[in-house]
């Protein structure tokens, strides 16, 4: 693969071809700079996962020199891991960006959500309502998110550029046909949109790009030992956020993290990868995928994704 | 190594979720779960067979009632490029939905049935690639295991679909035999097919030459976002930000700014990676330049000698994508070209185009859903076009409706009216 060269030279000569990762980067960066002029208040959607970081990482290339005209935002479900809330403050204030953190607990506190109970409690569900209710508070009519077309089978229809109606809802049957690289952003007060600019990345490509990039992640990523129980076929790590049940066994185990979520739905997966090339060979070797390996919200049920997004979820 | 966008036109009963499923899963691109989850929800149906379609289908409407809505997305990777399927339904709204799927593609895949031939369907799925102007065009002759692997009955599809094609603009057409559901072709030659001299369709996929259709020739950067610092290193910066939609660009190169006619040069090309000393198209770039004018969105970068049309006038063949309302001689609606968005009029409905006979209606003067005809138009400002042919980034718009703000039409400009 080439990496580094901005394009490939033969014989000295220029031939005018671009690698995937080039080409997906310049894609995204058109995404980034269409929406920065037709919009009037666009944010951007900031999980300190790795997908969200590439975007950020594309965002602040889109603009430079200048820094990039919109805010970050987190949607807190105030159940993170302690790597992910680090790595995240300790970015903002490398970019000098603006944060805005809009809050889960805030949500329950004032009575916008109820808090689940039991044993599979989780806020990953309630961050709906606090993400269209932050949206609709700061008035920002464009948000992008990190989601990509190959993680999920609802995604694999969406567009890149999202309509969302004045409830937040998606209606995947009656979606703004989308043709070459000319976006129709319009919208009326109230109603949003939702801007995917790594709708053509697969999670291969996040990592290539992460290797080619140098960029930095979370530790939690690579391989670490951790206190992990195993549920649903999965391993969750023991945080404060969990109630571990009767019958389930607390043990340590060699893990990492291929997604970053909420800490009570989010699963580890057993590896020795302690490097992103080490991660990227076992992203190609892998045989499941990164939402159905460790996503207890997208096994819900088998439009569980579909119906989240309806309601408008990321 | 290279990305590669191609579109699948065909409907279920010709295989075309089959062949997807194979390249896939053949290139290990499908998961277990995925394929688990597949299992699952066709034994649920009461299906012999995992239906592979359901892996493409992604919503539960499509699942429910056994059809494809929309465009999907699908991608896998060999060691030589990276793909992007886009696998446009047959049936419902084909012709918005293979537009869609087709105006980006590198390459479209026509399938045939062996055992029915060239229908009507095929006509139109290669007629809508020619008008997009798809530089590949593959006809994949499938279910060749349900005729023997017949060396006669390939020949005379080939010779029909021939016959028909000559009628469209396709620079590139392949014929390959295959059997999406054995395998034949698909990955590796089969030995079933000894009479066929070609390449199997990965091979091809992989190796088809698609970095010179781009247009290298006429250089053209429309500003997309003005980028101005205001900080103390980068004080006086001020760089216009686009992605080159044709030619190619240097420092030190004598340009011209559309529409105010202003003459410079380019300072500086600041990529992604830094500067360089060339940009060209689809690179993502920010151009200085060595004298402080006025610019601003919508403008448009080229050489003084090789400019764009400049006109208000446009004639353009649409294709219709509303449900609920028609175009007609009068209607007034927002229009959407590089970068730059007016208002315009419809003038006049040429003609329409019956897309399965390419018969031209004259007596036609209206466009409803999935429907093309050659449409005259009047802007409020002039926009910067070049041919559809010979450019699909300065050659393209969208029209918008401005009351409901949905995407209702796709057009290719053809030029101005005589």
């Amino acid at each position: 693969m080439v990496v580094g060269a901005l394009w490939s030279t033969l014989d000295g000569e220029m031939n005018y071809e671009l690698s995937h990762l080039k080409a997906l980067q310049a894609e995204s960066i058109h995404v980034f700079r269409e929406v920065a002029a037709e919009f009037e208040r666009p944010v951007l959607l900031f999980s300190g996962g790795k997908d969200s970081i590439v975007m950020l990482h594309l965002a602040t290339k889109a603009f430079w020199p200048a820094r990039m005209p919109f805010p970050l935002m987190h949607i807190d479900t105030g159940h993170n891991f302690a790597e992910v809330y680090e790595y995240r403050d300790r970015r903002v204030s490398e970019l000098g960006v603006k944060l805005v953190v809009a809050s889960v607990q805030d949500s329950i506190d004032s009575g916008r959500v109820v808090e689940q109970t039991g044993p599979g409690a989780s806020r990953n569900q309630l961050q709906t309502t606090t993400l269209l209710d932050a949206l609709g508070e700061h008035g920002f009519d464009a948000a992008f998110g990190g989601a990509r077309r190959d993680e999920e089978r609802a995604r694999a229809k969406e567009r890149f550029y999202s309509f969302r109606d004045d409830f937040g809802q998606w209606d995947p049957k009656n979606q703004r046909p989308e043709l070459w690289s000319l976006y129709n952003g319009r919208h009326h007060r109230g109603e949003h949109i939702r801007i995917f600019p790594l709708s053509n990345w697969t999670e291969l490509d996040i990592w290539q790009y992460i290797e080619t990039e140098d960029i930095d992640v979370p530790s939690i990523y690579y391989a670490h030992e951790r206190e992990v129980i195993a549920r649903d076929g999965m391993w969750l790590a023991i945080t404060d956020f969990i109630t571990v049940a009767d019958h389930e066994r607390v043990e340590t185990r060699q893990v990492r993290f291929r997604t970053v979520g909420d800490a009570t739905c989010t699963g580890a997966v057993e590896s020795d990868a302690g490097t992103v090339s080490a991660i990227i060979d076992e992203v190609s070797a892998t045989r499941i995928t990164e939402r159905g390996a460790t996503r207890a919200d997208d096994r819900a049920s088998e439009a569980a994704m579909e119906d989240r997004k309806r309601e408008g979820y990321f | 190594m290279e990305m590669m966008r191609f579109a699948t036109a065909g409907s279920v009963d010709d295989g075309k979720s089959t062949l997807i499923g194979r390249l896939l899963f053949d290139s290990k691109s499908i998961f277990e779960d995925q394929l688990e989850a597949v299992a699952d929800v066709s034994e649920r149906m009461g299906l012999d067979e995992t239906n592979l379609a359901l892996l493409t289908d992604g919503l539960r409407a499509e699942r429910e009632q056994g059809i494809t809505i929309d465009v999907a997305y699908r991608y896998f990777a060999t060691p030589k490029r990276k793909f992007i399927i886009a696998d446009t339904p047959g049936h419902v709204q084909y012709t918005r939905n293979m537009v869609t799927g087709a105006s980006t593609a590198d390459l479209a895949i026509i399938l045939i049935d062996a055992r029915k031939g060239v229908l009507e369907q095929s006509r139109r799925h290669s007629f809508i690639a020619s008008l997009l102007r798809i530089p590949h065009l593959v006809v994949a002759v499938n279910k060749m295991d349900l005729v023997d692997y017949s060396e006669e009955r390939f020949d005379e599809i080939v010779e029909e679909f021939g016959h028909f094609a000559s009628k469209l603009e396709v620079t590139d057409l392949t014929f390959i035999p295959i059997s999406a559901l054995k395998g034949d072709n698909v990955v590796e030659r089969s030995e079933n097919t000894p009479w066929y001299g070609g390449t199997s369709l990965l091979h091809h996929l992989e190796t088809v030459h698609i970095s010179s259709d781009r247009n290298l020739i006429d250089a053209r950067l429309p500003v997309q976002y003005v980028i101005r610092p205001h900080s103390e290193e980068f004080h006086d910066y001020r760089g216009y930000a686009g992605s080159i939609a044709g030619g190619v660009l240097k420092p030190g190169d004598d340009v011209v700014v559309l529409p105010s006619g202003f003459a410079s040069k380019i300072a500086q090309i600041d990529t992604p990676e830094g500067p360089a000393s060339e940009a060209f198209s689809p690179m993502a770039v920010t151009v200085t330049l060595t004298d402080e004018i006025d610019i601003s969105r919508g403008d448009m970068i080229c050489r003084p000698h090789n400019q764009p049309t400049s006109s208000q006038d446009i004639e353009a063949m649409v294709c219709w994508l509303s449900e609920g309302t028609s175009l007609a001689p009068g209607s007034k609606v927002a229009i959407k070209h590089t970068t730059r968005t007016a208002r315009a009029l419809v003038k006049d409905i040429q003609y329409r185009l019956d897309v399965n006979t390419l018969h031209r209606d004259v007596e036609a003067h209206t466009l409803s859903l999935n429907e093309i005809g050659r449409v005259t138009l009047r802007t409020t400002q002039p926009l910067f076009f070049d041919e559809y042919r010979r450019n699909r980034e300065t050659g393209s718009f969208i029209l918008i409706d401005e009351a409901t703000n949905n995407t209702i039409g796709a057009g290719m400009i053809i030029g101005t009216p005589q």
